[in-house]
């Protein structure tokens, strides 16, 4: 009988562990969540520089070819639109003619491509969905077109099966100095390109018509140049349009041209810059937090300030470079650092405070904008296709108007320009060999998905933890309670009893399905013609409500308080709660990690501290009462609608918050096709909606 | 030494003195065949040069060689390489072509209508097309020997054609055969200097004398297309006297810039002139006479029918003020051109069928020139022309469709060009116009082709397939056995535009062996050649003496349908992570090594073994720390002693485990602090 004992004691050492891991499920997620938010905070200390890791690539080790000669042709063609901005009739049409007319001088092939912007429509069941030719709206006004012109040059001894592709998106109804200075570049490299002997690769440039949008041309070319439509009946490319008096233009087909598989694509803009040095802004976000390769943007990074002197920068919060904690906190992590330094010099983990607030400031703006899976440039077409991509914004420091400041900007550029397409050249194999999963703290630094990871990894381990000691509580509780009370019940009841949980989870289905309803509503609101959106979330709000009711009314109250016992029963709600939710963030988490991270961030602690606010109240404890206080405050917090408001108040100030914004915002997420938005509705907000069920639980 | 010999043997004297005739024979053949052409062996040298609209020139090297079959004339050969006749001789090969490409020949500016680009525009990398007179079951054993060794002779990787997933054996479209054709392509072969030099060396002359002397590898190299073709036809003895024997074609087409381009750059559209050039400035050398043992040597100057009919155009508006008629004769020197050298003749071609304008060769023979006096051909340009040259009937071009790493489609659209529209009348069959366009596609195994996905376009109107296909052979292809081929004959209605069809596959995996060196290159699609038999790329000139003794012009009359190949195709496939092998091997032994533990430690421990050992243990001593910290405790907490259970000695044993560690990691720390 000893015997039995003392080995019904000695379990093996997994479940051991597994059971201590239970029995201090609150010290373990108190350690995890802050080793997580730690962790975060610690990756601008973590990151490491980049470099280039195809060695194919060679950028800057030859010499650039492109001279004032291709810089004077370029000065030409700006001059010769500019001219023509000065009679807006006709403008466009005649400045595609223009720019047709120097390609094809050039030797290159030339083609206008005519296309009809889609309206931005949600589609809800076309998440994920690649693009599509078949999806033409039918009523969208056929009088909106724009027409791109693209050329190509043919590489002298390639065999075309690949390209690289130039983008300069030009409205030329807008006109300007700053529209034709990006064709400046884009023609300099391509007058140069025409005449070198080693293009192995074809040179595909892509006047982009951006009257409607950057993003709309792009994405149209690529959806004609990748799903043609042969039976297209109202034969949009082929009529021909005789506008201009030029017979030149009529000879330039509409038929699209072709070239082999897209190696990268460039796309080059120019902004009026404010700053005192001229600067390179590189973008490279896609749809749902897709990167191009890191290899892309070192390049542009190495010749960009090794070779062309340029200051290149990425994307930052600015409202964090001057926030006090952000500040103090790299000043903890600086002695930090100089304190490991002292042990062994060759840690190097310190960087100074400046730094570490840069690049908190970028790691931030970077994980928000992978979070929010809009394209930040027209780059983003191209990752639907599996093309590295990213958007090149030059911005000068002085005027475009002084003729050889401008040479020289666009001497710089065209180098850049020439020096990239040179590199992207070389290429043998596609991108492959550096990292697509890794998030930007400066142009030249990164954190790579296996840093980045943990911490995550640290935020989400308690959710299980705290899941399976929650249910093992509960399945404690039971019997003890069970015995004297339902001694007399029949063995369906004890039964029922045990499948108790079954119930909890039933809830929290109907609370999913409540989400996905939610996701669904605004397609049929925004049906409802001449609606602005502050009504337009009113309603989405109301309807909310009332379906959860229904839902509530049909399938939860008949069943709940027959077999449900009141006490306890929170606890198996928190625990299928919080399961739903971990399962949630995992699979988020593969999609588009940065919004699993901000999720995980805002969501987890309050999934880990819900807690009935009756049982709190009861209490009395201090303990309680601070638990109390946090739930309330994060309650408040993690509502969508709230996180949006606060966010948007702190970085632009709560003066000009308008409650349509939030509508406003979720239309571009479901314009975008963008995860987060499946994210929101699916994951977080019935996970939201549970925790406050909790909290109100009458126990 | 003959006489001696016959002294022992009659039988032997009478073999002796036949092959002693035979040797002799040889030896005045030999000396006499340079220029007895009637001795069998006979080679002649040629080269074509054509101004083309975009600026450029073409320049076609044209030798021929031709060699009496060998049993009539023994195992050797005097002009004829014996590599090749050795190889005919062995493979029992009765037509050959093989092709070693660079750069894609543009046929909307190159044209693609006449003979010269039918022949000579061939698909990037190498191709091979092979004919052999052995039964049908022995061709797959007599093409890869023929592989290898062409590999071998060419330093190329030809001998990658020799695995049954990389050539087919077209029936339908690509040339009449019975089963003993084989035809297989490798679209990244680069190709090089390397493969020229066993190209030359096949000449008689190399590159030492005559029109081959030309060939400055940098010059030919530089070029916008670079295609170097070698075509073999035998024909049995007996069959035909005069066609019997081995002819061998070698040919060089390179497009190349004029330099003069470069420096006299300008844009604008008025100063459009085409650039001046002459031999010397293309190639940076010049002619040294001809080959001596060569039967003939021409240079031929060609200018295309638009090209032609452009002239003349002008020529007219000046006739209104200058009274100069246009004479055929006199083309050599008009306001437009000069050539430098006067032509020794003027062919003219004659279209019978619609009267307008014709293409014109002027032909200068190279035989008056020597090393003092080399041969040098320029043409220098007055006025701007523009001009475009003779398209086919329908601009072929292919192109994937779809994005990922899943499923894709091919589609090869045709679109009609302006020489369609002046359709001969012959082809209206049943009283209706009808186009007939050949496909013939070669697809690799892992791409994986659904046949029954093809979809017809005519004019961007859905047609049935059976309106549109006349015949259709398709084999399916079978993994790592045999590629998937497509022979298609169209029947297009006349008139109509465009033309598209489309094919659905999905992306097969690959072994990990199975992919080539930079795998993420992703995979080519060999290209397919669309032919269009109803047109004939044929020059018809007026009948001429000289036209006989020149291979290149007979060639030019040779009927052949119109040939054009699509574009190399890239697929991405999935690549796998190549670095992912160590970690397989790493997770592979950690999983054994767990199983294994595991299983161990179940199969050698004995039931209760512990415990009894624990309890024993406890029970002969424990340690005096252990009884004296268990005393100090149960005082502390104010119980009586516990008795020692088996519980303890674990907890001690942890204990003292900690302590170690500590111990060695303080050590560690500071052994890094101090000395580290």
């Amino acid at each position: 009988m000893a015997e039995t004992e003392v080995s019904k004691k000695r379990k093996r050492p997994i479940v051991r562990l597994a059971v201590l891991l239970l029995s201090h499920s609150v010290l373990v997620s108190v350690i995890c969540c802050t080793a997580g938010v730690f962790g975060l905070l610690l990756l601008p200390v973590l990151a490491k520089n980049t470099y280039i890791s195809e060695n194919a690539l060679m950028p800057g080790s030859a010499s650039s070819m492109l001279s004032n000669q291709e810089v004077s042709e370029a000065n030409k063609l700006i001059k010769e639109l500019n001219n023509l901005h000065s009679n807006p009739l006709g403008a466009t049409t005649e400045s595609h003619g223009i720019v047709a007319k120097y390609m094809s001088n050039l030797g290159a092939q030339v083609n206008n491509h005519k296309f009809h912007p889609q309206l931005n429509q949600f589609h809800p069941l076309h998440f994920f969905s690649g693009p599509d030719s078949g999806v033409m709206q039918e009523n969208s006004t056929r009088s909106l077109y724009g027409i791109n012109t693209v050329g190509i040059i043919r590489a002298p001894r390639g065999d075309g099966k690949e390209a690289i592709v130039l983008v300069t998106p030009y409205n030329a109804v807008k006109g300007g100095v700053r529209e034709t200075l990006s064709l400046g570049i884009a023609y300099s490299v391509f007058s140069l390109l025409t005449r070198v002997t080693w293009l192995a690769k074809d040179i595909i440039w892509l006047v982009a018509d951006s009257q409607y949008g950057e993003y709309a041309p792009v994405a149209a070319w690529l959806r004609d140049y990748h799903t043609p439509a042969f039976s297209n009946l109202d034969s949009l490319n082929t009529e021909t349009c005789h506008v201009g008096n030029n017979n030149f233009e009529s000879k330039i087909s509409y038929g699209i041209r072709r070239s082999g598989t897209m190696a990268a694509a460039l796309v080059l803009g120019v902004a009026y810059g404010n700053e005192n040095e001229d600067t390179l802004g590189i973008y490279a976000e896609a749809s749902n937090g897709q990167m191009p390769n890191l290899d892309l943007i070192n390049i542009v990074h190495y010749l960009a300030v090794h070779r062309q002197g340029l200051r290149v920068k990425v994307e930052q919060f600015h409202w964090l470079l001057n926030s006090k904690w952000v500040k103090s906190l790299g000043e903890v992590f600086e002695s930090l650092g100089k304190m490991v330094k002292t042990l062994n010099p060759d840690w190097k983990l310190g960087i100074s405070a400046a730094d570490y607030v840069e690049g908190a400031a970028t790691l931030a703006s970077s994980l928000y904008h992978q979070a929010l899976g809009v394209p930040t440039g027209p780059h983003g077409a191209f990752r639907d296709y599996q093309v590295d991509a990213i958007t090149l914004e030059f911005s000068l420091r002085i005027s475009f108007d002084r003729l050889d400041r401008r040479n020289d900007f666009l001497l710089h550029g065209g180098r850049l320009i020439e020096g990239v397409i040179r590199s992207v050249n070389n290429l043998l194999e596609k991108f492959h060999q550096s990292f697509f999963l890794y998030l930007l703290t400066s142009p030249s630094k990164f954190v790579s998905v296996g840093v980045y990871m943990i911490a995550f990894a640290l935020l989400v381990a308690p959710l299980p933890v705290v899941a399976a000691s929650l249910y093992a509580k509960t399945l404690d509780l039971n019997p003890t309670s069970e015995k004297d009370k339902s001694a007399t019940s029949n063995e369906l009841g004890s039964v029922l009893q045990s499948w108790k949980w079954l119930n909890s989870v039933k809830t929290v289905f109907v609370v999913h399905f409540w989400g996905a309803t939610v996701s669904l509503l605004p397609y049929f609101i925004s049906q409802i013609p001449d609606s602005d959106p502050t009504t337009n979330f009113s309603v989405w709000i109301l309807l909310s409500i009332l379906s959860l009711e229904i839902l509530r009314w049909i399938l939860v109250s008949p069943s709940s308080h027959i077999y449900g016992l009141p006490q306890g029963e929170w606890a198996t709600l928190k625990s299928a709660t919080i399961s739903s939710f971990f399962i949630g963030l995992g699979l988020m988490s593969v999609i588009n990690f940065a919004t699993a991270e901000i999720g995980a961030l805002l969501m987890v602690p309050m999934a880990l501290m819900a807690h009935p606010l009756k049982l709190d109240v009861r209490g009395q404890s201090l303990r309680s009462i601070l638990r109390m206080i946090c739930n309330l405050v994060l309650g408040v917090i993690t509502f969508p609608p709230a996180t949006f408001f606060v966010f948007k108040g702190v970085i632009e100030g709560f003066s000009g918050i308008n409650a349509g914004d939030f509508w406003n915002w979720v239309e571009s997420l479901w314009a975008w096709n963008s995860a987060t938005y499946l994210y929101i509705g699916m994951v977080h907000l019935p996970c939201w909606v549970l925790c406050v069920q909790i909290l109100l639980h009458p126990c | 030494m003959a006489i001696l010999l016959s002294r022992r043997s009659n039988l032997l004297a009478v073999v002796v003195l036949v092959l002693c005739q035979l040797f002799l024979y040889a030896a005045v053949s030999s000396s006499g065949s340079v220029l007895k052409q009637g001795g069998g062996e006979e080679f002649s040298e040629e080269l074509l040069l054509k101004p083309f609209p975009d600026r450029k020139v073409l320049a076609h090297f044209h030798f021929q060689s031709r060699a009496p079959h060998s049993s009539s004339h023994g195992r050797h050969h005097h002009l004829f390489p014996k590599a090749i006749a050795q190889l005919v001789k062995k493979f029992r090969v009765k037509e050959m072509e093989l092709s070693f490409t660079q750069g894609r020949w543009r046929y909307e500016q190159w044209g693609g209508f006449d003979p010269l680009s039918s022949n000579n525009a061939k698909p990037p990398g190498v191709e091979l097309w092979a004919v052999f007179d052995v039964p049908q079951s022995l061709v797959d054993v007599y093409w890869r020997n023929l592989t290898h060794t062409l590999s071998g002779l060419f330093c190329a990787s030809i001998n990658f054609l020799e695995s049954s997933t990389t050539y087919s054996a077209p029936e339908l479209t690509f040339k009449p055969s019975f089963g003993n054709l084989r035809y297989g392509t490798l679209p990244r072969e680069a190709v090089c200097t390397e493969n020229l030099t066993p190209w030359l060396k096949l000449l008689p002359c190399r590159d030492k004398a005559g029109l081959s002397a030309l060939m400055d590898r940098p010059s030919i190299y530089r070029g916008f297309y670079h295609s170097q073709r070698l075509r073999l036809t035998s024909s049995e003895s007996g069959s035909d006297e005069v066609d019997s024997g081995i002819g061998l074609e070698q040919t060089l087409t390179v497009v190349l810039q004029p330099s003069s381009w470069r420096t006299g750059k300008t844009y604008s559209v008025e100063t459009n002139i085409q650039p001046s050039w002459s031999i010397s400035s293309i190639f940076g050398r010049n002619i040294p006479g001809k080959c001596v043992i060569a039967k003939s040597s021409n240079v031929y100057l060609h200018l295309d029918n638009g090209l032609v009919g452009e002239l003349k155009n002008l020529e007219r508006e000046n006739a209104k003020y200058v009274a100069n008629t246009f004479e055929s004769e006199g083309f050599q020197s008009n306001h437009a051109f000069k050539i430098s050298v006067t032509p020794d003749k003027v062919f003219e071609e004659v279209d019978y069928l619609h009267g307008k304008s014709t293409s014109v060769i002027y032909g200068f023979s190279v035989e008056k020139y020597s090393d003092s006096q080399p041969f040098d051909l320029g043409l220098t340009w007055k006025i701007p022309v523009v001009w475009s040259c003779q398209q086919a009937p329908l601009h072929a071009s292919r192109f994937l469709m779809g994005s990922g790493n899943e499923r894709g489609a091919i589609a090869i659209s045709l679109e009609s060009t302006e020489s369609s529209e002046g359709l001969p009348t012959s082809h209206i069959i049943d009283g209706r116009c009808e186009l007939r366009v050949d496909i013939f596609q070669v697809v690799p195994w892992y791409i994986k082709v659904y046949f029954h996905t093809l979809q017809v376009f005519v004019d961007k109107q859905p047609r049935a397939m059976a309106d549109v296909v006349d015949k259709i052979r398709v084999s399916p292809s079978k993994d790592k056995v045999s590629p998937g081929v497509m022979e298609m004959i169209l029947k297009l209605p006349c008139g109509s535009k465009s033309a598209a069809f489309s094919l659905e596959f999905d992306k097969g995996f690959l072994h990990i062996d199975e992919y080539p060196p930079d795998a993420n290159q992703g995979f080519d699609i060999p290209s397919a050649l669309i032919s269009f038999p109803s047109f004939n790329a044929r020059m018809n000139f007026s009948e001429d003496e000289f036209l006989n003794n020149s291979p290149i012009l007979s060639k030019f009359q040779e009927t052949s349908p119109v040939l054009s190949y699509t574009e190399v195709l890239l697929i991405p496939l999935t690549t796998p992570d190549f670095s992912m092998p160590y970690n397989v091997i790493t997770i592979t032994c950690t999983v054994f090594a767990l199983y294994f533990g595991s299983l161990l430690n179940v199969l050698r421990r004995r039931v209760d073994e512990e415990e009894r050992i624990l309890r024993s243990r406890a029970g002969r001593k424990a340690g005096w720390i252990s009884q004296l910290l268990s005393r100090l405790s149960a005082k502390l907490r104010g119980r009586p002693q516990e008795q020692p259970t088996s519980s303890l000695p674990y907890s001690f044993i942890s204990f003292r485990l900690v302590l170690k560690i500590l111990l060695v990691a303080s050590i560690a720390v500071t052994w890094q602090y101090y000395f580290g």
